[in-house]
C-alpha cells in the first residue's frame, strides 16, 4: 500500500536544504532590482518545499512497520574512522521527524506577511533549520546526532538575532550561552564514549555497558546539553527571553521542536546508555521537575506579557516530560513522547494566537488588551480552545500525556505525583487569567476599535492545529501505535539493567 | 439498544457543535430548535431505555465506542454503561437539560448571542451524559472536567462583567483543586489494582479490603486512601465544606444554567461518584466516615448561610449545597439508594425552585434582591403556584406512615431514617442530629423566600427607580442594556407561555417523584431495580433498618418542617420588622452569617494572595536576581566585554555563519579523527 522511495530518510532530511538552494539560485539570476518577485518567491518555494517534505513523512508513516523495535529506513554509509553517515528511525523518532514536518508549512504560512525584511534569507534559515532538526531526530551516528544538534543552534541564533524584537541581541546571546555550556560538556562524553566503545552508531552504543564509575559523569554530561534545551529549571531564564524576543514562527519552532531536542536525547541517550546513572539520578530529575511544573506555573501566572507567560508554561510542562521520562516505565515514557508531541502542537499554536493578536497591535502586554471576544469571535473560538487544551483537558491532547506522566512517576514517587498533580491547579490560575485578561470584559482600549478577526491565511494556519489537538486528545492511538514497541523495548532494556 | 443509547449520548453533541460552529449562519430560531429537538429526542430516547430497565427486564451492558488510552494495563475506552445507576441519571439529566433548553427560549429571548447559549448548554449535556455512562475512570474524567469547562462558560457567558468572568475562573479553579485528588485517587487504584476499568475493578476490591499502601512514606488503609482522594474530587464537583465557595458565585451565570447544572446535574456527580464507587466504599470504613461527615457538616453549614441572604438565587444555591449535603451524609452511612432517591427528586424541585426564581427574576426586570419583592403572587399567579409547590417538595411535607407527600418526603425522610438507623455508629448520631436540624432551617429559609418573594407588603412600587443602578453594582442578569423593558413601567409580570409549561412539567415531578419512585428507589422493589449497580456489603443493613425506625423518628422530620414554617411565617409575614432590625444590628453571628462564615475573605488572604506573592518572589527574586544574576549575566557580562571586538564579525549575512560554521564542523571531526587514530 505504501510508497516505496528509495533512501527516504535522507530525502525527507535535505529536501529543505535544497529547497534552500533552489531560492538562492533563483535570486542569482534574478533581476536585482524586482525584490518583490524575489521574496514571493521565496515564500511560495518554502512552502512548497516543507509542503513536500510534509508529503514524503506522510510516506514514512504509512511505510514504517509498527510491530518490531529495529530502526526503519535504515541508510549506512561508512565515512572515515569510525564514523558513517547513518540513518534511521524508529517508533519515538518518526512522530517528531513527522512533528517537524507538519509544523513547519504553518510557520512559512505564519511568516507570509509579518517578515518586512530579508525574507529571503529568513526563509532560507528556516529551511536550513527544518534540515538540521530533522536530522537530529534521523541520525543514527553519535557525530552526526552532534552536527545537526549543534547546528540547529544557528539559524535559531540567527532568526532570534535578526528578525526580532528590540532586545533581541542580548536574548540570542543568552541563547548561545546557555546552551553552549551544555553542549562542550557532552562533546567531550561523545569523544570518551567512542573512544571507549570503539564505534559512533547509536543503536550500538545503546547495547554497550559503559562502567558504572563512568556512567555518572558521562551521563551528567548529555544531561546538562538536554536539561538547557528542554529547559528544566534553573536553566531555564534563556527560554522566556528567547521567546518573547524571537518572531512568531521562531517562537512555534522553539516552542514546537527545539525544545524536544532535549526530551529525545534523554530518551535516546541518558536512559539506554547509562541506566545505572539514570537510577542514580532519578531523585535529582524528579525534583528539577516538580520544581518547574510548581514555581514556573507560579511565575507564568505573575506575567505581564503574553509570550513570557506562554513560555513560562512551556517550562512547566516540559516538567511533565521530564518526570515521565525517568518514571523509567511504560506510562511515564509514553506519557513523556506523547507529551511532547502534544505540546509541540498546542504552544505552537498558543504562539501562532500571540503572533495574531501581535501582527495587528504590535504589542504583547496583556494589560493593552480586554475584550477581544467582542471583536474577534473566531480568534476567540481558537484562542480558548488552545488554552483549554494548555490547561490539559480531557479530550485534547494536553491530558493524556499529563495524566500517563503523572501515573507514571506514581510509582516511582508518589510525593513526585502528588506535588506534579498540584500542576493541574495552577495551570488553570495562569492560563484562565491570561484568557480573561485578553479575551473577556468590555472593550476598553480605543486602540482595539477596527481589530479584524482572523483571516483566510491565519485559519488555514489554525485548522491543523485544531484538528490535531482534539483528534490525538480523542484517540491517542494515533501516538501511542507507533511508540508501544520501541517504548517497551526501551523499558525491558532499563530495567533489566538496574535489575528492576 | 446499543444504536440507540449511541444516539442518546451523541445527540447533545451533535446539536452543540451545529450550534456552536454554524449559529451565526443558520441563525438564533434554528440554532435553538436543533439543540432543543435533539434533546428531547435524548430525553425520550433515555426514558425509554430507563424504562426497559427497570419494567422491561433489559439487563446491563456496556457498549464500546472507540480506544482511548491504551497503555499496557491501562486501559480505557470511549464507551457507554447503562445500568440502574447510569439510567437513573440518564432521564434525569436528560429530563432538566430538555425543560431547560426549552424555558431559554423564553428566558434568553433578548440575547443576543443565543446560538452559543444553547451550544454550551448542549455540550454540558453530553459531557455529563459521558460522565454518567463512563466505563472506567478515563472517561468519567473527562466527562467530570467536561462538565467544568461548560460550567466555566456559562458562568461566564456575560464575559463583558467582571463579576462573572471571576465567578468562571473560581469555579474552574477550585474545581481542579478538586480534581487534584481525583487524579492523585485514580492513579492509586490503578497501581493498587492495575486498572482503571470498573467492571475488571470492582470484583477485586474485597481481596486488597485491609491491606496497606505507601503514600507520601507513610503506610495508609488501602482502600481508604483511594476512596479519600477520589472523594476529594467528589467535594469540589459537589461544592462541599471547604470547596463549597465556587457555588454561591456560580450564579454570576444565566438562571437556567443555575437550574441545570448548579442545581439538578452537575453538582450531584460528586454523589453519583460515590453510589457508582459503593463497591470500593464499603470496603473502606474511613473513608466512608469522612463522606459521612463532611456532608452532615455541609447540610446544616450551608442551611445556615441560606437563612440570612437575600439574593433570591443565592438562597436556593446554598439550599442547594445543603441538599448535596444530605447526599453525602447518607451515602458515607451507607444508604446509597436514599442519596440517589434524593438526587433523583431533588433534581425535579430545586430546578423548579430556579426556574421559577428565573420566572421572578425575569418578571421583575431583573431584580434579584427579595427584599425588593413581595406581593408577587397576584401579579406571577403561576409562578407562585409552581414555587409553591416547590417549596412544599423541599421541606418535604407528607404524612408519615403513608404514601401521601411531595417528592422531598420520601427521600429526604429516608436519609433520615437512614441515618437514625446508624445512630449506634458517632456519624451515624451526627448525621440524624445535624439532619434533622437541617430539615428545620431549610422549612425556614425555604419559606421565607417564598414569603419575602409573593406575600406581605410590595417593596418594589417605591424601589424601581434606582434597581436598574442597583442591578449593575450587583452584578445580576443585567443583560439590561439591551433588554427592552425601558417604557412599560416596572410593574412585574407573568412569564411567556414556553417559560410556564417546563415550570409546569418540573411541578409535576416535584409532586410525583417521590411517590411513583419510593418503590424501586428504596422501597420493596429495591433490590431488582438497583441489581448490581450498587453494592452493600453483607454487613450493611442500614436499608433494611430504616424502614423499621421508631415511630417518633418518622413524625421528627414533619415537626421540625412544620416549625420552620410557623418561624418563617412569625418573622416574615407577621414580624417582618424583626428580622430588619437583626440585620440592621449586625450581631456577631448574623455577620458570621450573612459573610458565608468568611470562607472567601479566608481563601483570599492566605491562599490566593500567599500563591501570588510566592509566584512574585520567585520571579523577581528567583529567576532575575538569582538565577540570571549569577549565571548568564554575571558571566555574560564578562565574556560581553572581553568579546567586544568579536561582535564586529556579526555581519548578519547567513552565509557568512554558515561558511563558519562548516569550517568549524570541519575542524573538529578532523580532529577526532586524528585523536582517535592517534
Amino acid at each position: 500500500m505504501s510508497l516505496v522511495i528509495p533512501n527516504l530518510l535522507s530525502v525527507i532530511t535535505f529536501l529543505p536544504l535544497a529547497g534552500a538552494l533552489v531560492i538562492l539560485v533563483l535570486r542569482a539570476i534574478s533581476r536585482k532590482d524586482d525584490e518583490a518577485a524575489i521574496d514571493t518567491n521565496a515564500k511560495w518555494i518554502s512552502l512548497w518545499t516543507t509542503l513536500a517534505t510534509l508529503a514524503l513523512s506522510m510516506v514514512m508513516l504509512l511505510g514504517f512497520d509498527r510491530t518490531t523495535t529495529d530502526y526503519q529506513f535504515v541508510e549506512k554509509i561508512h565515512w572515515f574512522g569510525p564514523l558513517s553517515y547513518h540513518l534511521g528511525i524508529d517508533g519515538i523518532s518518526i512522530l517528531f521527524v513527522a512533528l517537524t514536518a507538519f509544523l513547519m508549512p504553518l510557520c512559512i504560512l505564519a511568516s507570509w506577511t509579518s517578515i518586512k525584511t530579508r525574507l529571503v534569507e529568513y526563509m532560507i534559515a528556516f529551511l536550513i533549520l527544518e534540515t538540521l532538526v530533522i536530522g537530529v531526530f534521523t541520525a543514527l551516528d553519535l557525530f552526526l546526532f552532534y552536527v545537526f544538534f549543534e547546528g540547529g543552534l544557528v539559524p535559531m541564533f540567527l532568526i532570534i538575532g535578526i528578525w526580532g524584537g528590540k532586545n533581541r541581541i542580548y536574548a540570542a546571546y543568552k541563547f548561545f550561552l546557555y546552551t553552549l555550556l551544555g553542549s562542550v560538556l557532552m562533546l567531550a562524553a561523545m569523544l570518551y564514549m567512542v573512544n571507549v566503545a570503539g564505534t559512533s552508531s547509536i543503536p550500538e552504543l545503546s547495547k554497550f555497558a559503559f562502567a558504572e564509575n563512568a556512567q555518572p559523569w558521562l551521563w551528567f554530561a548529555f544531561f546538562a546539553s538536554f536539561a538547557v534545551k528542554m529547559p528544566m529549571w534553573p536553566v531555564h531564564t534563556w527560554l522566556p527571553d528567547a521567546h518573547v524576543e524571537a518572531p512568531t514562527a521562531g517562537s512555534v519552532m522553539l516552542a514546537g521542536i527545539l525544545l524536544k531536542l532535549g526530551g529525545y536525547g534523554f530518551i535516546r541517550f541518558n536512559l539506554p546508555m547509562f541506566p545505572q546513572a539514570s537510577e542514580m539520578f532519578t531523585p535529582f530529575v524528579l525534583a528539577l521537575s516538580v520544581i518547574a511544573i510548581v514555581y514556573t506555573s507560579l511565575v507564568a501566572w505573575r506575567q505581564t506579557d503574553i509570550k513570557k507567560l506562554i513560555a513560562y508554561s512551556s517550562v512547566a510542562h516540559m516538567g511533565f516530560v521530564t518526570m515521565g521520562i525517568f518514571a523509567g516505565n511504560q506510562a511515564g515514557i509514553q506519557g513523556a513522547v506523547y507529551q511532547m508531541i502534544s505540546h509541540g502542537i498546542i504552544s505552537g499554536a498558543l504562539f501562532l494566537c500571540v503572533g495574531v493578536v501581535y501582527d495587528r497591535m504590535h504589542t504583547r502586554e496583556i494589560s493593552f488588551y480586554g475584550g477581544l471576544t467582542n471583536l474577534m469571535p473566531h480568534y476567540a473560538f481558537v484562542f480558548l480552545l488552545f488554552t483549554m487544551a494548555n490547561v490539559g483537558l480531557p479530550g485534547t491532547s494536553g491530558f493524556v500525556g499529563e495524566i500517563l506522566t503523572m501515573t507514571g512517576v506514581y510509582q516511582a514517587s508518589t510525593w513526585t505525583a502528588l506535588i506534579a498533580a498540584s500542576g493541574v491547579i495552577w495551570s488553570a490560575v495562569y492560563a484562565l487569567n491570561l484568557f480573561k485578561n485578553v479575551m473577556y470584559g468590555p472593550v476598553t482600549n480605543p486602540k482595539l476599535d477596527g481589530i479584524k478577526d482572523l483571516n483566510a491565511r491565519e485559519t488555514l494556519i489554525f485548522v491543523p492545529l485544531v484538528a490535531g489537538t482534539l483528534l490525538l486528545g480523542i484517540y491517542p492511538a494515533f501516538i501511542f501505535d507507533f511508540t508501544t514497541v520501541s517504548v517497551d523495548a526501551l523499558v525491558g532494556v532499563y530495567q533489566a539493567a538496574i535489575g528492576g | 439498544m446499543q444504536t440507540l443509547v449511541t444516539v442518546l449520548v451523541l445527540a447533545p453533541m451533535v446539536g452543540a457543535l451545529i450550534a456552536g460552529l454554524f449559529g451565526r449562519r443558520i441563525g438564533n430560531i434554528a440554532s435553538q430548535g436543533v439543540t432543543t429537538g435533539l434533546l428531547f429526542l435524548s430525553c425520550a430516547l433515555s426514558w425509554y431505555v430507563f424504562g426497559a430497565h427497570t419494567w422491561g427486564g433489559a439487563s446491563d451492558f456496556t457498549v464500546k465506542l472507540l480506544d482511548f488510552i491504551n497503555i499496557g494495563t491501562f486501559q480505557s475506552a470511549w464507551s457507554i454503561r447503562i445500568d440502574a445507576l447510569s439510567a437513573t441519571m440518564l432521564i434525569v439529566v436528560t429530563s432538566v437539560s430538555s425543560l431547560v433548553h426549552l424555558y431559554s427560549w423564553g428566558y434568553m429571548a433578548e440575547d443576543p448571542s443565543r446560538p452559543r447559549f444553547f451550544a454550551y448548554l448542549s455540550l454540558f449535556t453530553f459531557a455529563m451524559l459521558m460522565l454518567v455512562t463512563a466505563a472506567d475512570f478515563m472517561q468519567l474524567f473527562f466527562g467530570w472536567e467536561g462538565v467544568g469547562l461548560a460550567s466555566y462558560l456559562l458562568i461566564g457567558f456575560w464575559f463583558n462583567k467582571a463579576s462573572a468572568n471571576n465567578a468562571s475562573i473560581k469555579a474552574f479553579v477550585v474545581n481542579r483543586v478538586g480534581d487534584f485528588g481525583f487524579a492523585l485517587g485514580i492513579m492509586t487504584v490503578y497501581w493498587m489494582f492495575g486498572t482503571v476499568n470498573f467492571a475488571e475493578l470492582f470484583p477485586m476490591i474485597e481481596a486488597k479490603a485491609g491491606t496497606t499502601w505507601m503514600f507520601l512514606g507513610y503506610s495508609f488503609s488501602a482502600i481508604d486512601l483511594a476512596c479519600f482522594l477520589l472523594f476529594i474530587g467528589a467535594m469540589g464537583k459537589s461544592a462541599q465544606f471547604f470547596l463549597h465557595t465556587w457555588l454561591p458565585d456560580a450564579m454570576e451565570g444565566p438562571t437556567p444554567v443555575s437550574a441545570l447544572i448548579h442545581a439538578a446535574t452537575m453538582v450531584t456527580a460528586g454523589v453519583y461518584m460515590v453510589c457508582l464507587l459503593s463497591h470500593m466504599f464499603e470496603y473502606a470504613p474511613v473513608a466512608k466516615m469522612i463522606v459521612a461527615y463532611v456532608g452532615a457538616i455541609t447540610a446544616i453549614f450551608a442551611a445556615s448561610i441560606g437563612f440570612t441572604q437575600n439574593d433570591i438565587k443565592r438562597v436556593i444555591a446554598f439550599s442547594t449545597c445543603s441538599q448535596l449535603g444530605y447526599m453525602f451524609f447518607a451515602a458515607g452511612i451507607g444508604a446509597y439508594q436514599a442519596a440517589m432517591f434524593h438526587l433523583f427528586t431533588h433534581a425535579f424541585f430545586k430546578a423548579l425552585l430556579f426556574l421559577g426564581a428565573g420566572s421572578v427574576i425575569h418578571g421583575m426586570h431583573h431584580e434579584q434582591d427579595m427584599r425588593k419583592m413581595g406581593g408577587l403572587y397576584k401579579y406571577m399567579p403561576i409562578t407562585y403556584a409552581v414555587m409553591t409547590i416547590g417549596t412544599i417538595a423541599i421541606t418535604g411535607l407528607g404524612i408519615p406512615g403513608t404514601q401521601i407527600g411531595f417528592a422531598g418526603f420520601f427521600s429526604k425522610d429516608a436519609i433520615i431514617e437512614s441515618a437514625w438507623a446508624m445512630s449506634e455508629t458517632p456519624q451515624g448520631m451526627f448525621a440524624f442530629i445535624m439532619g434533622l436540624s437541617a430539615a428545620l432551617l431549610t422549612s425556614f429559609y425555604s419559606w421565607r423566600l417564598a414569603f419575602m418573594t409573593f406575600h406581605g407588603k410590595k417593596q418594589w412600587e417605591h424601589a424601581h427607580d434606582d434597581h436598574h443602578a442597583h442591578a449593575e453594582t450587583h452584578g445580576h442578569d443585567d443583560h439590561a442594556d439591551d433588554h427592552g423593558h425601558g417604557h412599560h413601567a416596572h410593574t412585574p409580570h407573568e412569564s411567556p407561555l414556553i417559560m410556564l409549561v417546563p415550570l409546569l412539567a418540573l411541578a409535576v415531578g416535584a409532586v410525583a417523584a417521590g411517590f411513583i419512585f419510593a418503590p424501586y428507589f428504596v422501597g420493596d422493589h429495591a433490590h431488582d431495580f438497583w441489581g448490581h449497580a450498587i453494592f452493600t456489603a453483607p454487613t450493611n443493613h442500614v436499608m433494611h433498618d430504616a424502614h423499621h425506625v421508631e415511630t417518633w423518628v418518622k413524625f421528627a422530620p414533619l415537626v421540625v418542617t412544620m416549625l420552620g414554617l410557623v418561624l418563617a411565617w412569625f418573622f416574615y409575614l407577621k414580624r417582618p420588622d424583626l428580622p430588619k432590625k437583626m440585620a440592621a444590628n449586625e450581631g456577631p453571628l448574623y455577620t458570621f452569617l450573612y459573610n458565608k462564615w468568611f470562607f472567601d475573605e479566608i481563601y483570599q488572604a492566605t491562599l490566593v494572595k500567599g500563591s501570588r506573592a510566592l509566584g512574585n518572589v520567585f520571579w523577581k527574586i528567583g529567576d532575575v536576581k538569582l538565577i540570571d544574576g549569577l549565571g548568564p549575566n554575571g558571566a555574560a557580562w564578562s565574556a560581553l566585554k572581553a568579546a567586544k571586538n568579536l561582535v564586529k564579525t556579526q555581519t548578519g549575512y547567513v552565509y557568512h555563519y554558515a561558511f563558519v560554521m562548516f569550517l568549524g564542523v570541519a575542524g573538529l571531526l578532523t580532529w577526532v579523527v586524528f585523536w582517535l587514530a592517534a
